[in-house]
């Protein structure tokens, strides 16, 4: 169970190395510690979650302290780990992924002048995550929570010198401070009611039945919660920095939507259930968040070129189905998408780096096209990804999706009815961004060799036909893939095979959770629809794109332009709120702000002005300060005489 | 000398304090039991870790004498060096050896009990600090020799003495062996004028401070027929004084000459011009020990002995403490000298330390405790890289020095970056729960005003804080450039700033001597900043190991807690 440290200690290890080290130790040794160490993260994951498994089902909840930060009468702040199944699931697939796509990253950020910081910030971000989801109380997780927020903008920003990469990486932070502030308004609600912040004193009680909590108090709580998760999980409304996200490497993408990130907000949210769970409200909030986010990006994903667009508004739409399912109840069903998820959309991810790299840096995907022949690897595994994120059974995305819209029609059929509609469009804008990359007529050849020896991302390539990655970027395509294909194994409805159910259900008890049971017809007719679903999409997406790849009628503008929300947010913020800030910024900020800071400032220069006369030099008047105020306390006291 | 002095003075105590019986007929261990009065059985355990200093001190002189003139340079710190990491052996041995064996007196002189023991620590820890980052500055500067360490022992010595005082008479002993030392070490510097214009500033001010203690003594034995605060508090507590002016008189005093050393407002004015004018490492460590034995004088004879007078001093240290906070912060902001801005900070500093003392609970003189442990580590480490950065000759102690240093040395910007930030109060930093510990003994006694007005002192003295870390952080290209205050980027508060710091370049007039400058109108030409130095700025192995040492400590200083249970259990006076 020691082995719990190492979990945290490796990854940080590997950051402090790389904190004073990276341009030592340069290319490629620093991504070989990062991965080694994220890999010793893994392996210690796996030791720590073998060894629970030799608990019973309910003694699996493990505290593991760490240090004391105040201990001051009634404010005992102490950090410490919890290992249960909740944090062992999630650190097991952030380890896990975020291993590989450390691996990955060897390859291909070959050449970058700024290896070592890369790499620094791979491992910082891991051991954040790990923080997040190992911490045993809220305030820890908030710690993390933080780390993981910075780590996000020191990455999407990773290319500082390119202005829009440095707008992505502020639009990404300051979008996660709004969801901040709700963690933040819901840790001083918590300690004014719970005196504490540890999962044990708060939840435990909840989950337990040995405390209940009023509606109101439930429902605020979960709410402000809810909040921290949609700003880190990028749900309706303050999912706009995601997309922007992609001018960090690719690598980067991939670990903030598929290993870590993202999902926290997920996990916040399960972590929270025994809150939820006295707040129908809150969870009907949840649920339809989740479903109408998972909408909204569906659609707007069908309209865009970019390949990583693409990728990045299935990622807003899957972590709507993921919030979906938390909403109804089925916290189960929520997480089993999640680490299906974290396969196939790493995945997509690293493939569609592939095919970046293969191509010199060019990701829209109108200029690609018939790459099936050049890059067999990721051809495969691409496929692999696409059908499982397409719900197409057997994969993945198939199974999980399944109990999510299984829960989301128990809850409430039109919940349903998004979900199965969002599931046509998934394998819809999947299918068209397979043909478009892979399939059809070559588009990007004179392109290729007219860039060839401009500045790839990654350091310069010659030009040419566009060739298979090295292994070191293969490898993890194909684990992904192969994880992809059968990794639903792990929680497969039938034959007993619900591993990943049973494990988790000492976190969510029957009475936080309650079980429903929907009819095995009916389950059969709700996976029939959905397929059906998703096979439409499928056909509808390759049969229009795989011909052509100019269908403008199949592209409005208005997709393109994602419901131009972006767009009437900038010019909200532009126009009238621009001119409200600018205001306040000239009015209240200059005027009364500035104006009370420079006075405080003057106040300081002008009580110093005076102060000095009495710093004259002379020691006699040094002597006589002392004595003045030698004579002040004895006046003072003279006053109090005899009482 | 000194020891002459120490032991003829327990001598003469012991012998003259009050015959064989306290003034209430209590008998006093040891002296009636022998016809020879002076007989008086000593357990030098008990005053082990003052011992290990001084007799290293002597042996250091003793050394030195035998060996030819400078045919060991590096001989005396290293010595230097294990003297104090003896004396904090011996420490911590006392440590557990209080716990099994209780606390006792010397003849009701020295106390033997967590408190002592606990300064026995940080004292020895300083010297030890001090000892390491001081070689490389006195080689630089030409003064190595066996004096300098030779003080730095016999200045600990003093104030472990006063942390061990029973009575006020040892009390004032352990401050003149501190100070005196301390003059003589505020002068070391022979080639600058500053150096000597310290020293001698400091002891003039010193002796007066010193005069007015004695009164105060003085005027308290008047009052309570003892000058032991085992009597003093027992004298008050059975007996209401009906005219009890001579003893707030006397207390007014002791809290104005001890207030001196702490460097409290209104007696801080001779900080500044000493800090700038002492050699760097030294001031780290008089800042460092003169703070703590000063405030556990303090704190043994307020809290100690004049428990019962609460209600009388704790206004007044309310006072103190608001005006030193503020005038320290606000000042600070005002200074382009980093030592004389550090010299303004620790003032600040100590006003937070005196908002622990205010509170007068055991959970108020524990956060006071934890700061002083903590702070000697931030303020050695601070002086030590301004020592670095200085070059030789002292040559460059202005904020432009310090400009650009973490492309020129980014280990040591760090490690400045981490003591700033513990200055500031930043969490996760020791700094950050010192402050946090006094302010919440504060809040506990009710004094909600003192709490606001410190975490206030606090936003203000971040901004210079963080101005140096600004500092360091900018690029090279602009360091030749205009200041800040012309940047658009620097805002109001920082015009405001540098325009406030404009007018104070030459605050306290230091440069000028012992001549006041006599106008300030001329000081307020253009805003440029002075290159940094080009030369790479070379960090001896003992000076990094220090910082490391500080940085490590204040950082897992702010990280865990058992360094505030260890100042918990150190409040238990006798």
């Amino acid at each position: 169970m020691d082995a719990a440290y190492a979990i945290l200690a490796l990854p940080l290890l590997g950051t402090a190395i790389l904190l004073f080290g990276g341009r030592r130790t340069g290319d490629p040794a620093s991504g070989w510690i990062a991965t080694a160490m994220a890999v010793g993260s893994f392996v210690a994951t796996v030791v720590v979650w073998a060894s629970l498994l030799g608990h019973s089902a309910a003694s699996r909840t493990v505290h593991k302290g760490l240090f004391t930060w105040i201990p001051v009468g009634s404010l005992h702040v102490s950090f410490g780990l919890q290992l249960d199944p909740l944090s062992l699931t999630w650190a097991l697939f952030s380890s896990g992924v975020g291993s590989l796509i450390t691996l990955y990253s060897i390859g291909y950020m070959k050449g970058d002048s700024s290896y070592g910081r890369f790499f620094f910030y791979m491992n910082l971000f891991l051991f954040s995550m790990l923080v997040l989801v190992l911490a045993d109380s809220y305030l820890f997780s908030f710690v993390g929570w933080e780390g993981v927020g910075y780590c996000s903008y020191g990455l999407i920003g990773f290319w500082f010198e390119r202005n829009s990469a440095a707008v992505a990486a502020k639009k990404a932070f300051v979008t996660n401070r709004i969801g901040d502030f709700g963690f933040m308004i819901a840790l001083f609600m918590m300690f004014g009611h719970f005196h504490s912040f540890n999962y044990s004193t708060v939840l435990a009680p909840l989950a337990s039945g040995r405390l209940t909590l009023a509606g109101a108090t439930a429902t605020g709580l979960a709410l402000m919660l809810f909040l921290g998760a949609v700003g880190k999980s990028a749900q309706i409304p303050l999912y706009m920095w995601l997309p922007d996200a992609m001018e960090g490497p690719t690598p980067v993408s991939a670990l903030i939507h598929a290993a870590t990130m993202v999902t926290a907000g997920v996990y916040l949210v399960a972590r929270s259930a025994p809150i939820l769970h006295f707040s129908p409200s809150a969870q009907w909030v949840v649920a339809s968040i989740g479903a109408a986010t998972a909408l909204l990006a569906a659609t707007i994903a069908c309209g865009q070129d970019d390949i990583k667009r693409v990728l990045a508004y299935s990622t807003i739409s899957q972590l709507g189905y993921m919030f979906l399912g938390e909403g109804s109840g089925d916290y189960g069903a929520g997480i089993f998408h999640t680490v299906m998820h974290a396969f196939f959309k790493a995945l997509l991810f690293l493939g569609a780096g592939a095919v970046i790299h293969a191509l010199h840096d060019e990701q829209d995907m109108k200029k690609m096209g018939g790459l099936w022949k050049y890059l067999p690897v990721s051809s495969w595994t691409f496929l692999a990804g696409f059908l499982a994120l397409s719900a197409i059974p057997p994969f993945d995305g198939f199974w999980s999706k399944d109990a999510i819209l299984a829960a989301a029609w128990h809850k409430s059929p039109a919940l349903w009815a998004v979900g199965v509609v969002t599931a046509a469009l998934t394998a819809y804008y999947m299918s068209r961004q397979f043909v478009l990359v892979f399939g059809g007529k070559a588009r990007w050849v004179d392109r290729a060799a007219e860039h060839g020896a401009a500045g790839h991302e990654a350091g310069g390539h010659a030009g040419g036909r566009p060739h298979e990655a090295p292994p070191v970027m293969t490898v993890p395509l194909v684990i992904l893939a192969v994880g992809s294909t059968v990794g639903w194994l792990m929680n497969a409805p039938f034959a007993g095979l619900n591993f990943l159910e049973r494990w988790l259900a000492p976190v969510f008890p029957a009475r936080i959770a309650p079980s429903f049971a929907v009819a095995t017809g009916t389950k059969w007719a709700i996976g029939t629809v959905a397929t059906a679903f998703a096979i439409l999409g499928l056909v509808a997406g390759l049969s229009a794109w795989r011909r052509t790849a100019e269908r403008p009628a199949l592209e409005p503008a208005v997709l393109a332009h994602a419901w131009y929300i972006d767009e009437t947010v900038s010019a909200a913020a532009s126009g009238p709120l621009a001119r409200l800030a600018s205001g306040v910024s000239f009015g209240v900020d200059a005027g009364l702000v500035d104006g009370l800071v420079n006075g405080v400032g003057r106040l300081a220069a002008q009580s110093g002005r005076q102060l000095r006369r009495f710093q004259t030099g002379y020691v006699r008047n040094y002597a006589l300060g002392i004595g003045i105020g030698a004579a002040a306390i004895l006046a003072y006291l003279a006053t109090r005489m005899g009482g | 000398m000194i020891q002459s002095v120490l032991f003829a003075g327990v001598g003469h105590l012991a012998q003259s304090g009050s015959g064989c019986l306290g003034p209430n007929g209590t008998s006093i261990t040891g002296l009636c039991t022998s016809d020879n009065s002076l007989h008086m059985p000593v357990a030098y355990r008990s005053i082990l870790p003052m011992l290990v200093l001084f007799i290293g001190a002597l042996v250091l002189l003793l050394v030195s004498a035998l060996l030819s003139k400078r045919s060991r340079p590096g001989l005396y710190p290293v010595l230097s060096t294990a003297v104090g990491l003896a004396a904090l052996v011996a420490s911590v041995w006392e440590w557990y050896d209080v716990g099994n064996r209780g606390v006792s007196t010397i003849g009701g002189q020295i106390f033997y009990d967590r408190f002592s023991v606990f300064f026995g620590v940080v004292v020895s820890v300083t010297v030890v600090l001090a000892s390491l980052v001081s070689d490389s500055y006195l080689r630089r500067e030409g003064l190595d020799g066996v004096e300098a360490y030779a003080l730095i022992l016999l200045a600990g010595t003093g104030a472990v003495l006063m942390a061990e005082a029973a009575g006020l008479i040892m009390l004032f002993l352990g401050l003149e062996i501190m100070s005196i030392a301390l003059y003589v070490m505020a002068a070391y510097h022979r080639r600058r004028t500053e150096s000597g214009e310290a020293g001698f500033k400091y002891f003039i001010l010193g002796s007066f401070s010193s005069a007015i203690f004695l009164y105060g003594v003085a005027l308290t034995y008047g009052a309570t027929g003892s000058t032991r605060f085992q009597d003093i508090a027992g004298y008050l507590a059975r007996n209401t004084l009906v005219h009890d002016g001579v003893l707030l008189a006397g207390m007014a005093l002791l809290i104005v000459g001890l207030g001196f050393k702490v460097a409290a407002v209104p007696f801080h004015f001779w900080t500044p011009d000493v800090y700038q004018g002492s050699p760097t490492p030294f001031t780290g460590y008089m800042a460092a020990l003169a703070k703590a034995a000063g405030f556990a004088g303090l704190l043994r004879t307020l809290t100690g002995a004049l428990s019962s007078q609460q209600a009388n001093w704790r206004p007044v240290i309310w006072l103190i403490a608001v005006l030193t906070l503020l005038i320290g912060s606000v000042m600070a902001i005002a200074q382009r000298d980093l030592k004389r801005m550090m010299a303004y900070s620790s003032i600040s500093q100590a006003g937070y330390v005196l908002v622990g003392l205010q509170a007068g609970s055991a959970a108020g003189t524990a956060g006071s405790l934890f700061y002083l442990f903590t702070y000697a580590f931030v303020i050695v480490g601070t002086f030590a890289v301004l020592g670095l950065i200085q070059g030789p000759g002292e040559a460059r102690n202005d904020l432009g020095a310090i400009r650009g240093l973490a492309r020129r040395r980014p280990g040591l910007a760090m490690a400045m970056l981490v003591f700033l930030l513990a200055q500031a109060g930043v969490p996760l930093t020791s700094g950050f729960l010192a402050k946090f510990y006094v302010i919440e003994a504060s809040v506990q006694r009710g004094q909600y005003p003192l709490a606001i007005i410190a975490m206030l002192a606090a936003a203000i003295a971040a901004f210079f804080y963080l101005r140096i870390a600004l500092l360091m952080y900018a690029g090279e290209g602009e360091a030749a450039g205009p200041a800040p205050a012309l940047e658009p980027a620097g805002g109001g508060a920082e015009a405001a700033g540098e325009a406030a710091g404009e007018a104070f370049v030459a605050d306290g007039a230091l440069t000028a001597g012992l001549q006041p400058v006599p106008s300030l109108d001329g000081a307020t030409a253009t805003l440029t900043w002075e290159p940094p130095p080009e030369e790479r700025i070379a960090i001896p192995p003992a000076v990094a190991a220090t910082l490391a040492i500080c940085v490590v400590f204040t950082i897992a200083a702010g990280v865990s807690s058992p360094i505030i249970d260890f100042a918990r259990h150190a409040t238990a006076m006798i």
